[in-house]
This record gives C-alpha cells, structure tokens and sequence, in this order.
C-alpha cells in the first residue's frame, strides 16, 4: 500500500512523538468527537463504517459499544493488548511505533461510551511498551487532553496501563478483565456479558489494539470514506502477522480481501527455493489448517467470509506458512503442547484434554506411538470441542481435528515404525 | 513492619492511584512485581506485605504467584534468559538455537550457570514471531527482548553483562 492507514510509523518519521504526531493531523479526530459530537452519532458513525474487532472475533465494534446500557454507571473500556498468540505480533508494532494514534482511538472509543477511566491491559512480556505507553499518557495529561474538563468540555478520561504476567488465557476477554481486578485469569461464565456486568462489575467495553488504532482515520475521514477499503462485508485495512516458512516475515497492512497470494509473494518474498506451499494456518496457532491442494487456493481473499468459505477462520490474521518440509504430526504437537501449557484449568473438558492431546501428539511426534494413538487423539479432540468453557479449549483443537484428516500420512509416517531411540527418530523440520 | 510499603512508599501509592478506592485487589499484580524486582523472585514476606495493603489474604496473593508465569516463588539467576520455542519460532530454528546456547553455556534448559547469572529456559509464545529465533531477558526489574538472534550474539551479550557485573563488584568494593 502506498500510504498506511494504521502502520503510518512507516511513512512518517517519528511519528511515536506528540509534536510529530499533532503535525500530522493526531488528535484531530478526538477533538471533533469531543467538541462537536454526541456519543450516540459518534456509535452510529463507527457502525455504519462496519470496523470489526481485529482481535480474531470480527464482531462489529460499533454494535457492541451500542450494547451498554445507559442507566447502569460508570462505563469502562478496556483495551486488549494481551497479544499471545502464537504468530501475532501486530498490536506489538502499534504500540511501540505508532502508540498516539492508538491512545487516540482508545480516547475515542472511551467518550463514545462515556467511560471516565480506561485501561490498557497488556501482556507482561510487553513491560517496555508499558513504560513508554506511561510515558505518553503522561505527556497527553500535560497537554490537556487527558484529565478532567478536556478541551474545555465537561469530559473527564483517564488512562492507566496494567501489565499482565505471562498468561495466553488472558486475551480471553472475560479472564482478562478477572486478571485486571487482581484474580486468577480464569474466563466468567457468560452471560451476564461485559457489556453489562464487565470491569468491577460495572459496563465494560474491550477492544483490541488494532480496532482502536482504526478509530481516528474513521472519525476523521468518515464511514463513507472508510468502506471503499476492503470488503463488502469486511470493509478496511488489516494487519496481517505473516511468520512461518517465507523469506520476508513480518507485519503487512492490506486491505481485507487481499489474497494470500499477494500476502505471501508479493510482499512476503515468497518461500525458500524450491519450497511449495503445503498448508496455511491464517489465525495463529488456534487455525484449522489450510490444506494448499492447489495453487488457486492461494488466490482466497483473505476476508472474513472467503477464509472461512474454504474451512478455516482469518481471526487477528496471524498468517503462518508451512512448505513442504514440515511435517504436520510435529506441528500438532507444537500448538497442543502450547494450549496445554495455557489452559486456566477451569473447565474440565479443556483441562483433561489438552493434557491427554499432549501426552498422545508428542508421544506420536516422538515416534512411539501405534498407529492407533492417532485415532485414539482424533477422538479425544471431537471430545473437547463444543464443550469447553471459552475459545482457547475450542482453539486447541482445530489444528488437531483438520491435522489429522486431511495429512494423516504425515502421522502414519512416525507410527509405522517401530519404537525408536531418540537419537533415531526423524528429523520433522529442516529447522 | 511492611517491607514493601517501607522500600517503595511512592511507587506502592502510585500503584494503588491507578484503581478505584474500594477495589485495591487490582493491586496485586503490580505490585508483585515491585517485590520480584530486586531479587527476581517473590520472597514469601512479600505475600503478606502485599496481602496487607491490598487488603486480601497471602493466600489470595499467592495464588496470583501460582497461576502467572512471569511471578516466581524460587530465585533462579539473576538474568532468566526465555527462548521462544513454539511453532512459528521453531520453524525459524529456535529449538536448533536453545540447544547449541545451552550446549555453548555448559547447562541443560532450565538450569541457571555457575556464576548464578543467568538461567535459560524455554517459554511459550511471545508475540516476536517473524525475528526468531529470539528471547526475553527477564531481570533487574524489567523485561527486554532479544531478536534476530545467533548463538554468537547471545554468548557475547551475555559476555557484556558479565563484565558489566564484575565492573560493579570491583566498583563497590
């Protein structure tokens, strides 16, 4: 893209500093929400632009401001900034390079619900970003446009960061906010939702980094102005996280609707020589796997209807490539081992089975397993799923389910064999 | 007498500043890492120092220590040096890199060197996908990440921070 709407760190210089940012039109927006606008037109605005949460649920952002109600007081945001997914790291890139334009859509989203006190909770492993982002705050506090009568209205915000401590249940939506009061990140039965009963029990808005970094472009340029970007049904710009086997990983910021394709050759500097695509996993660890069984497959519209067309979900868009050399029994023992070590232990089905998935994926990755492990693992999979508190038990399964039925070769090949030492067992990646 | 209230009277209030008045429990995240920042580790005064002012019970705050990663109840070195092993990083060779670091340092993943500097261990995602392989330093109270690593650049870092440390002792001596 010639000129980036969220990414704009890449465009202009030093645009993480207030003189820099302001020069560029920051905070423009915030004051036209606060000075000429009534929350309820500021929802409506951000509604008809049809934003959806980036964080992987895709759910429409101004509908869900518009769920709190109005007679149950004080409202809080909070926005997600737990970012653990096994290949995310978008909001990361945000927060550190562009970290005004976020605060500005984390101010806008909090007069829109007419929030007086907003956090930002962060994954403990972002200790950095959290000095700074004070650091920032602060200097918004100086200016006056955070603290109490802001730009000489009646509106009073402030903003405080809140680090978490190494907890990928947390970016669940309900944990975090039992994290922020000081308990165990163990996700709430629902409902009551957040939107009624949320931060101390109060009305509670959470989005994610990269929705609220989408709100001042939005109120500045206006909903019109944002749905010629993307699609239809998935209008705007998207971070897509690209990791795995490509020459050139990182952050790339597209429209919705750009192909996987365009993502992984054009920008991506495609894979190694002589490497095929064999799967894709377009949400992280949690994806169900694409199965790349033919080249037009790669020209999907990475949006939310056409990924999810072909079997699998865009999510926060955390693309990772698999070539040919990964073997797809090695992998699942990857992402089990990983859900195992993040289940909250609050529900049984994801406790027990998450634990069960990991003794059978690295006991099959391990090469000692009989060639009945695997299905013994499907079906232990089909167990879990449907029945687990919150989506990470849910997530846990998907690389499993779509691993085995449609690479099941890539599982016979260790169970074929006879026990094998350590030393012997076959190497699963070129890594 | 609380410790922790004695060591760090500003820092605690700036802390409790940050949540309403009647919901001090919120408290006791940062506020284990206050007590962790020195020694790396929640000594088991903290618990209650931490209990006192967020007006739980040690318990309440052990079990935080408990469930959270990134809070220990045990002292390890003093720099805990945590590779990203999971899969977008191991496809990226971070495995390949945990293994010749530990091999290069004389010490099994998990174990902490001699010197009681540093201990290295595998850690689970964090969120540096496309710079693996990689890891976060965890140590004099912050966090720091290390991307785009060799096993080279690691050796000479940790190199650095030896020295760093000798200069200080000499320094203080």
């Amino acid at each position: 893209m010639s000129e980036h709407i969220l990414l704009r760190h890449r465009d202009i210089a030093n645009i993480d500093q207030l003189d820099v940012y302001l020069k560029h039109g920051g905070f423009e927006a915030f004051k036209k929400a606060v000075t000429t606008m009534q929350p309820a037109d500021l929802i409506n605005e951000v509604k008809s632009s049809g934003l959806r949460g980036r964080g992987g649920a895709g759910f429409p952002t101004g509908v869900k401001w518009s769920f709190l109600p109005t007679n149950l007081w004080p409202h809080y945001v909070v926005c997600n900034a737990d970012e653990s997914e096994p290949g995310t790291f978008k909001d990361r890139e945000i927060m550190e390079s562009n970290p005004f334009q976020f605060l500005e859509g984390l101010m806008i989203a909090s007069f829109a619900v007419q929030a007086n006190l907003s956090y930002v909770y962060l994954r403990g492993e972002f200790w950095q970003i959290a000095e700074m982002l004070d650091g920032k705050i602060a200097e918004l506090e100086k200016a006056g446009l955070l603290g109490e009568n802001i730009l000489g209205t009646s509106y009073t915000l402030r903003l405080h960061t809140h680090l978490g401590a190494g907890a990928y249940i947390c970016g669940e939506e309900t944990a975090l906010l039992e994290s922020l009061e000081g308990k165990l990140g163990q996700p709430r039965l629902r409902p009551p939702f957040p939107a009624v009963y949320g931060l101390f029990g109060k009305p509670t808005v959470i989005n994610n980094v990269e929705t609220l970094t989408n709100l001042p472009p939005i109120v500045e340029k206006g909903a019109a102005w944002y749905k010629t970007l993307g699609t239809e049904k998935s209008p705007g710009v998207k971070i897509f996280s690209l990791s795995g086997c490509v020459n050139k990983p990182g952050n790339y910021e597209l429209p919705l609707g750009a192909t996987f394709r365009e993502l992984i050759y054009t920008h991506g500097g495609g894979l190694a020589e002589g490497r095929t695509v064999k799967g894709i996993m377009p949400a992280g660890a949690s994806s169900s796997i694409i199965k790349v069984t033919q080249d037009s497959l790669l020209d999907t519209r990475m949006d939310y209807e056409a990924v999810a067309a072909i079997g699998s979900q865009l999510g926060s868009a955390s693309v990772i490539v698999l070539d040919d050399t990964v073997n797809m029994a090695w992998l699942v023992s990857k992402t089990v081992n990983f859900f195992k070590h993040e289940s909250c232990g609050k529900c049984t089905p994801c406790r027990e089975g998450t634990f069960w998935m990991n003794r059978l994926a690295s006991r099959i990755a391990a090469g000692k397993a009989a060639p009945q492990d695997v299905d013994l693992l499907d079906d232990v999979a089909k167990q879990i799923a449907g029945k687990c508190l919150c989506a990470l038990g849910e997530f846990s399964v998907m690389a499993v389910t779509t691993g085995i039925s449609q690479f099941r070769a890539d599982f016979d090949q260790f169970t074929a064999q006879p026990a094998q030492s350590p030393a012997e067992k076959p190497e699963p990646v070129s890594a | 007498m609380n410790q922790l209230l004695r060591n760090y009277p500003e820092e605690v209030q700036r802390i409790l500043a940050k949540y309403p008045a009647d919901r001090k429990r919120s408290a006791i995240m940062p506020l284990l890492y206050l007590a962790q920042r020195k020694e790396n580790y929640v000594a088991r005064q903290a618990l209650n120092d931490i209990a006192e002012i967020c007006e739980v019970s040690s318990t309440d705050v052990a079990s935080i220590v408990g469930f959270y990663t990134l809070y220990y109840d045990q002292p390890a070195g003093r720099y805990r040096m945590q590779v990203c092993t999971d899969m977008p990083c191991a496809l990226r060779g971070a495995e390949k890199f945990l293994h010749e670091l530990c091999e290069r340092v004389g010490i099994k993943e998990g174990e902490t060197t001699p010197d009681g500097l540093f201990t290295i261990e595998a850690v689970k995602c964090l969120a540096a996908c496309h710079r693996a392989p990689m890891f976060q330093v965890q140590g004099d109270g912050g966090i720091a990440f290390h991307e785009n690593q060799t096993v080279e650049i690691a050796l000479a870092w940790m190199d650095e921070v030896r020295a760093r440390v000798k200069a200080e002792k000499e320094a203080a001596a």
